[in-house]
């Protein structure tokens, strides 16, 4: 299958089995990549993304890893290893969970755990791709937060601080690269709430929640554009944009 | 809980939604919260998918492919993927679904559970003569494999248009069908009276794979239509250029119906000519061609708030031209109806399922706006003809036919209830079936 220029081929993808993850892997195994590496824990659920990917496209590569999310020692073993047969085009870092807000206030262990997975746990494994990535000179770093980091909410405001976490991160990292003069890029995703089986519970509560293919679509197509940050799907950039600038006396009235 | 709503609209009550996005997890899910019955992509009418106050096991995330052999076109997939993936995926490298319905926005399992046809039916059957095998997760934990050859071939043919009450469909093996490019050869064709339509519709069965009419419903006997037929083409056409996947919306839900009495006359005139202005020989992407609603998103708000009933009947060949004509000016007195109807003979050949709909004879489906008691007594006017003549009304499309009319036109229901799963139900199965 040709590719187009500037269509990445050498994909790794950090948490596969995650909704947005799989539907940017089928867009990315539909426009030509080459190979990709799919990262998770659940070997079974991995399994079959990978057989659908195979279906979907059978002249890309597709390589299961599994993983240890949360252990530095770990993650920097298996980045070298994954890294070790030359730097991919592309990571996305995409794993995460969406912690239960009650829980988390009442039970610090599921705090603590929730604030691991979805934000300690991204930055180690970008920070564990980055002197790859730089030594070779080229690449784009992806990495998966939320809207939910923009401001911090009642209703999820650990989730939201782990994700703002991630913010700060890759914000941190942008001003690194630009000022070393790297051509490395790194990109901060932000979906709005999305259908997948990580919120399956929020749709019980009746949210209005985008579908992951427009999701993954906006994703896969505001890296193609350069984007630092990308807001998926883009309406979301605007509303967070409102979200932020409330003042503290109208957003404290607000249940949201 | 979550709000649910049929692609008619006519309810919009309360669920326990379960999301299935793994098969393996889904026999847990499954067997912890029954009763429930499956919802797919909602493009169902009525309440064949629904199950007000209770468990809803949805299954659009089932959405993987399992295995395609290239040289024999033998698809293996899970039940929550839409039959547009499929078409898009595989039509580049030469294949296609050999049955899709007037649209490819619904989920496997559900093609398979109301055994939907499409525009061939005399060349091809229904979507259940081309599925050779599925997974069946029963709601007290076990898979069973289901296989044309097999012990379970049994199973397979309740499945087969079972409206979803024999299981839950994890995955299943689909034969698709070779074809060359996405291009039809097209011939559009005025008619004129019924005699003209059967005359049509019988010249077309040997020689062109898709036949279909669009009917101005509000022509009654003296019936004026658009007859449509085509094939595909051996070659890309000159000229010929991919259409656009733009979508167009329908942003918001008109506070009334905009399909009304004021609007349907002018709309089906100037639909009429603009339709007969084509007539002759043309050429068409299979897309727009076999899918044109799919086109504008949420179409179904049209019909306002209220939404709306999908009646679709099929009459026996014997009676197919008076039963037709009688359906057509009650619609006509009525003065009521949609501007899609579509009128279209089915072939003759043995269907698939136990409960399958598609049976050798005259098929006539279109919309009514909801207008309460009086498209209620329209309809029930309509079931009597239907009756009369041995016909019997498509369950996807229904929701409110009487448990007679059913049992009249399925005769094969005594048999299908052995094959129940007694953990699923669904708001039709209690209306239908009693459970």
């Amino acid at each position: 299958m040709a590719t187009a220029p500037g269509i990445p081929q050498h994909i790794v993808i950090i948490g596969a089995t995650s909704g947005i993850a799989e539907q940017c892997a089928r867009l990315w195994a539909q426009q030509g990549a080459i190979h990709l590496v799919l990262v998770a824990r659940n070997q079974q659920k991995l399994q079959s993304i990978a057989q659908d990917l195979r279906v979907r496209n059978p002249a890309v590569q597709i390589s299961c890893q599994s993983a240890a999310f949360t252990d530095p020692l770990a993650i920097n073993t298996l980045v070298a290893t994954l890294v070790q047969h030359g730097c991919p085009d592309l990571v996305l870092i995409a794993h995460g969970t969406l912690p239960d807000q009650a829980l988390c206030q009442q039970d610090l262990a599921s705090n603590a755990e929730a604030l691991q997975i979805n934000g300690v746990s991204p930055v180690l494994f970008a920070e564990a791709f980055v002197p790859h990535l730089l030594s070779a000179g080229r690449g784009t770093l992806v990495v998966i937060g939320s809207v939910a980091g923009d401001r911090g909410r009642k209703s999820n405001y650990v989730y939201g601080a782990a994700k703002g976490l991630v913010t700060r991160y890759v914000q941190g990292l942008q001003h690194r690269l630009a000022l070393a003069g790297s051509a490395v890029k790194v990109v901060l995703v932000k979906p709005g709430p999305t259908d997948t089986p990580m919120t399956a519970h929020l749709k019980q509560q009746g949210a209005k929640l985008a579908s992951v293919e427009e999701v993954a679509a906006s994703i896969v197509t505001g890296i193609q554009a350069g984007k630092p940050t990308v807001y998926a799907p883009a309406k979301w950039a605007l509303i967070m944009m409102i979200i932020r600038h409330l003042p503290r006396f109208v957003f404290n009235r607000m249940d949201i | 809980m979550v709000a649910v709503s049929s692609w008619g609209r006519l309810s919009n009550e309360a669920h326990q939604v379960q999301v299935l996005a793994d098969r393996s997890a889904a026999v847990a899910q499954v067997r912890g919260n029954s009763p429930g019955i499956c919802y797919g992509n909602g493009r169902s009418y009525g309440d064949v998918c629904l199950n007000p106050g209770g468990h809803l096991w949805q299954t659009r995330s089932l959405n993987r492919f399992i295995s395609f052999n290239e040289q024999t076109g033998r698809l293996r997939c899970e039940s929550g993927v839409l039959l547009r993936d499929i078409q898009r995926t595989f039509m580049p490298r030469g294949w296609m679904l050999p049955v899709t319905p007037g649209t490819q926005l619904i989920t496997v399992g559900g093609a398979i559970a109301n055994d939907i046809h499409g525009k061939n039916h005399h060349k091809s059957g229904s979507f259940g003569d081309h599925v050779h095998a599925l997974h069946l997760l029963r709601t007290d934990g076990t898979v069973l494999d289901c296989n044309r050859a097999g012990d379970r071939a049994d199973m397979l043919r309740a499945s087969i248009g079972g409206m979803g009450l024999t299981g839950v469909i994890l995955d299943a093996e689909l034969q698709l069908r070779a074809v060359n490019n996405p291009w039809l050869t097209t011939d559009t064709l005025p008619y004129h009276s019924l005699d003209e339509f059967f005359n049509l519709a019988e010249q077309s069965e040997q020689d062109w794979e898709h036949t279909v009419s669009w009917i101005d419903c509000l022509s009654g006997s003296q019936a004026r239509g658009i007859f449509l037929r085509a094939n595909h083409a051996d070659a890309a056409p000159a000229g010929a250029k991919e259409p656009g996947r733009k979508q167009l919306n329908m942003p918001f839900t008109p506070p009334l119906s905009l399909v009304n009495g004021l609007s349907l006359r002018p709309f089906n005139e100037l639909y009429y000519r603009l339709q007969a202005r084509k007539a002759g020989a043309g050429f068409a992407h299979f897309e727009p061609f076999s899918y044109p609603l799919d086109a504008l998103h949420n179409w179904n708000r049209m019909y306002g708030p209220r939404g709306f009933y999908q009646f679709q009947c099929v009459v026996p060949t014997a009676d197919a031209k008076p039963a037709i004509a009688a359906l057509l000016d009650s619609i006509r007195k009525a003065g009521a109806g949609s501007f899609l109807a579509v009128l279209k003979t089915f072939g003759d050949r043995p269907a698939p399922g136990l409960l399958s709909f598609a049976m050798p004879g005259a098929t006539l489906a279109l919309d009514f706006p909801n207008n309460g008691a009086k498209t209620l007594a329209l309809l029930d006017t309509l079931d009597s003809i239907v009756r009369e003549c041995g016909g019997r009304l498509y369950a996807a499309k229904d929701a409110r036919m009487p448990a007679a009319l059913f049992a009249a036109g399925y005769p094969d229901l005594p048999d299908f209830i052995n094959f129940r799963d007694p953990g699923i139900s669904s708001a039709m199965s209690r209306r239908l079936l009693g459970s």
